[in-house]
């Protein structure tokens, strides 16, 4: 069980209020991320959730009872670090017993639980090895072993994946997303990187300066961003946010539509512009298309390859039905 | 970053600390003052009574005073100009590659490890005593007079005394901060064509800046209360010529058995000492912040 | 990357710092040899430096005379009780100011820092009386209080700086883990902090071996450590320079040894953990 309910919750530093009164509720085994810009307070929500700080007002409940006041350590969370935060001066094996260890547990549970942990992760053979002789990918392994062996009722991971390479870095999240359909235990994920939260997400809170902007499911978020900034920050490449005159053609302030949203047409169309830099990506390619009278050039994408070059003029037309409109204070018109 | 309940326990683990510290500076510190206003020596037990700031003008109107006043500002200066010059020299010598590097500078640190009681010692019979001492037979082997360094120039053996003490010290540190120095920014002022003694002046002494000051603070705290050497040497003489402040307020209070004076020289030290500090700390809250 | 040298600029170096080197330890190495000698090899002019006779007749007779091994014992008991007991007072209030830092952090640690300013000489008299007062003259325990409260500033000095080199986070994940304090302390914090502790303990045991200021005005025979067991030599033995040699050798030997063996965790503590 692993149910988390935010009501209320709010944060301050002195006089600065990073965490405005918030509501959220985490259902039992999910998969939620928090995701948002840097500083915008994912992190410290977490760290509320956690106990290593304190609210400053409001209540947090696991399992329908008050942990408010309760001390990390009985909240029955397990965390991973962005540092990994492995105890440097204890082998693999002393670092995955250490919550047993602490928690009293008997030697021979411990051992087995060690030995299911390290199958489990691939660590098997680096269990007498100390942290500094790992790799960032097996200290990754490592601090989520010492997690799982305490079956917390949730896992919250803070930016657990910004400290590998790229290439790890996609390994990892299948890890991390298979770990999780195994465990069936709730995950609270923070990032800021809107990919990890669309890929791994059930559901995504999307945050910026502390207020929640949205709460959904990725598709949710992808189809019906409820504001211009969750327009701008779910989906990748960004949305194409217009303003002005195109934006007074549907009766909005803004108006976005997503770059798969467009065709390319060599003749006619809406809009008429010219072929800026193009990235190719092999399954897809990226225009960057400069249309007379836009602010900001367009970004376009096309299937597979399309012999299109800089100077080129082109034609793009939007998708109307995919078409986002958003009010005079950047809220969704339905 | 925390939570009440680990500020709170931040504050019941700092505790400890603080009030045996607070307890170790306030209760004889009180006591000192006390005392420095009566008439109070331990030969005559029983006859304790107010005078109020008579101590005081005897501690301060004697001659003595004065004298060990100067003399614990050269000394405190003496050491301190020897140390960090010699200190700045040194680490640059043993900076550079050498043969043996590590046994050289276990030579070097030695020093520091030797009690104050064995240097002083060590220092007056074997090396600066007139008759037998190396310095004599040194000086008798060129065909000059003898020496008597702790006759004729005490405070300057004393000096010279605590300064082989604390000259591995200075370093110590200085060859630590040296060596902590940006090899490339070195090579780029080469490059830009910077001569080594501009290089010196502009890029290394600025670099050390740091550390000369750790320097100076730790060794003002220790060389403020020399003690233990002029105790073993010259007793503080001939006369008051080595005699520094500690010195004196020892020889009123535990020699002549004088509380009331002693502890009137007591809370005068605390003064100057405290003045010291405040511009030392200044100093240091300058140089540490960055 | 360092730069090549040529060879013979190396030599030259080699050279001086050689010197100065031998210059510098030559004290030492003069009061060891001379130990070893008779007393009128020990005066000799010129100044006899291997070829004499070897003996260890000083040493015997210093052991005999002045009772070195209750002086060493007391010497041991004190520097290592008071570093312990530092220790166990200092451990829990650095890691108050380096992982819970408040706006005062740092003006505590800074008064701590001058409490060591505050000259003894200035308590001396208060400090002779509440001694006397309580029994505590002459007696190692009272020794032993002393020699903490003048070093404890500068053993919470030196462990903030190491404690503040160790990431919070990995504290934090002992807290999540289920640590209590106690556990986090002992069982992260401390043995994550050994080169620092070791560095701290090493400079302490040196500063309160050579504490030669309390020592010699609280004791008297019975808890005197070395340095006031040498510093019964000044007169007139003193000009036995043999027998002051051995009894000098003898009360420097542990603490060079200490520190010839243990020379990296001493250079970090020397610089008293400010200089990196």
């Amino acid at each position: 069980m692993g149910r988390i309910t935010l009501d209320k919750v709010s944060k301050a530093f002195g006089d600065v209020e990073v965490i405005p009164p918030l509501d959220l509720t985490i259902e039992d085994g999910e998969f939620v991320v928090f995701v948002g810009p840097s500083g915008c307070g994912k992190s410290t929500l977490l760290r509320l959730i956690a106990g290593l700080e304190d609210v400053s007002g409001g209540e947090i409940r696991i399992n329908g009872q008050d942990a408010t006041q309760t001390p990390p350590a009985k909240r029955g969370l397990a965390m991973v670090f962005q540092s990994y935060a492995l105890y440097p001066h204890m082998s693999v094996r002393k670092n995955i017993a250490f919550p047993m260890r602490m928690a009293s547990m008997p030697k021979d549970e411990q051992d087995r639980r060690i030995e299911a942990a390290a199958k489990a992760l691939n660590l098997t053979d680096y269990l007498d090895r100390r942290p500094g002789q790992l790799s960032g990918g097996q200290r990754q392994r490592v601090a989520i072993g010492r997690a799982i062996v305490r079956e917390p009722d949730a896992f919250l991971f803070d930016e657990p994946l910004s400290n590998l390479d790229a290439a790890l870095r996609v390994g990892m999240r299948l890890e991390i997303s298979e770990l999780h359909k195994r465990l069936t235990t709730t995950m609270v994920y923070v990032t800021h990187d809107q990919v990890e939260a669309m890929t791994m997400a059930d559901k995504i809170v999307v945050l910026q300066a502390g207020r929640i902007e949205q709460v959904g499911s990725p598709m949710e978020l992808y189809r019906t961003p409820r504001n211009v900034f969750v327009a701008g920050f779910i989906g990748s490449p960004k949305m194409n946010l217009l303003t002005g005159l195109e934006a007074e053609k549907h009766s909005a302030t803004t108006i976005g539509i997503r770059p798969e949203h467009i065709a390319i047409s060599s003749d006619s169309g809406t809009w008429k512009g010219t072929v800026g830099v193009s990235e190719h990506l092999g399954s897809d390619t990226f225009f960057h298309v400069t249309v007379e009278g836009f602010h900001d050039p367009l970004t376009v994408r096309a299937s597979g390859e399309v012999a299109l070059y800089y100077g080129d003029t082109i034609y793009l037309t939007p998708d109307l039905t995919h078409l986002h409109r958003f009010d005079a204070q950047g809220l969704r018109i339905a | 970053m925390a939570t009440k309940h680990s500020r709170a326990s931040a504050r019941i683990m700092i505790s400890p600390a603080v009030i045996l510290l607070l307890g170790w500076m306030l209760i004889p510190l009180s006591m000192t003052l006390y005392f420095s206003f009566l008439r109070y020596n331990l030969l005559m037990p029983g006859m304790e009574e107010f005078t109020g700031l008579t101590n005081y003008k005897y501690f301060l109107t004697d001659p003595a005073f004065f004298a060990a006043l100067t003399n614990t500002i050269l000394l405190v200066c003496g050491v301190l100009l020897v140390t960090v010059i010699g200190g700045v020299f040194l680490a640059l010598l043993l900076d550079q590659p050498f043969f043996g590097q590590g046994i050289v500078r276990i030579l070097v640190i030695a020093p520091f490890f030797v009690m104050p009681t064995v240097s002083a010692l060590v220092w007056k019979n074997m090396f600066m005593n007139p008759v037998n001492g190396l310095f004599a037979h040194l000086f008798k082997f060129f065909g000059l007079e003898p020496f008597d360094f702790l006759a004729q120039a005490p405070l300057a053996s004393i000096i010279g005394i605590v300064s082989w003490q604390w000259l591995p010290f200075a370093t110590l540190i200085l060859l630590t901060a040296f060596q902590s120095l940006d090899q490339e920014q070195l090579e780029a002022s080469e490059m830009d064509g910077a001569p080594w003694i501009k290089r010196f002046w502009f890029i290394m002494l600025p670099h050390l800046s740091r550390a000369i000051t750790v320097v100076i603070l730790i060794q003002t705290i220790f060389l403020l209360s020399v003690f233990a050497e002029i105790l073993v040497t010259t007793n503080g003489g001939p006369g008051t010529a080595s005699t520094n402040l500690t010195y004196l307020i020892y020889m009123q209070s535990l020699l002549q058995f004088d509380v009331g004076g002693g502890s009137a020289g007591g809370v005068v030290a605390i003064i100057l000492a405290n003045i010291v500090a405040i511009f030392l700390m200044r100093m240091i809250g300058k140089n540490l912040d960055a | 990357m360092a730069r090549s040298v040529s060879t013979n600029r190396k030599l030259v170096t080699t050279f001086f710092a050689w010197a100065v080197g031998l210059a510098i330890f030559f004290p030492i190495l003069w009061t060891i040899l001379t130990s070893f000698k008779t007393e009128a090899q020990a005066i000799a002019d010129p100044p006899i430096f291997f070829n004499f006779h070897w003996t260890l007749e000083n040493y015997v007779t210093v052991q005999e005379r002045s009772n070195y091994f209750r002086h060493f014992w007391n010497s041991v008991v004190l520097s290592g009780g008071s570093t312990l007991l530092g220790l166990i007072i200092a451990i829990p209030a650095a890691w108050s100011m380096a992982f819970v830092p408040s706006r005062r952090t740092k003006d505590i640690l800074m008064w701590m820092l001058s409490t060591k300013m505050l000259p003894p000489v200035g308590v001396l008299v208060p400090m002779y009386l509440i001694f006397r007062n309580l029994g505590l003259l002459d007696t190692q325990i009272g020794l032993v209080i002393v020699l903490t409260l003048i070093n404890l500033p500068i053993i919470v000095w030196m462990l903030y700086t190491y404690f503040k080199e160790i990431p919070g986070e990995i504290l934090e994940a002992a807290r999540m883990d289920g640590a209590t304090l106690r556990s986090e302390i002992l069982y992260v914090l401390t043995p994550m902090a050994i080169p620092g502790i070791a560095s701290t303990v090493l400079l302490n045991i040196i500063l309160a071996w050579n504490e030669a200021f309390w020592t010699l005005n609280l004791t008297a025979a019975k808890a005197a450590p070395l340095t006031a067991f040498i510093a019964s030599y000044s007169s007139p033995e003193g000009l036995f320079y043999a027998k002051l040699s051995a009894a000098s050798t003898m009360a420097i030997a542990p603490i060079l040894i200490m520190g010839w063996f243990s020379q990296k965790q001493l250079v970090r503590g020397l610089t008293f953990g400010a200089v990196k």
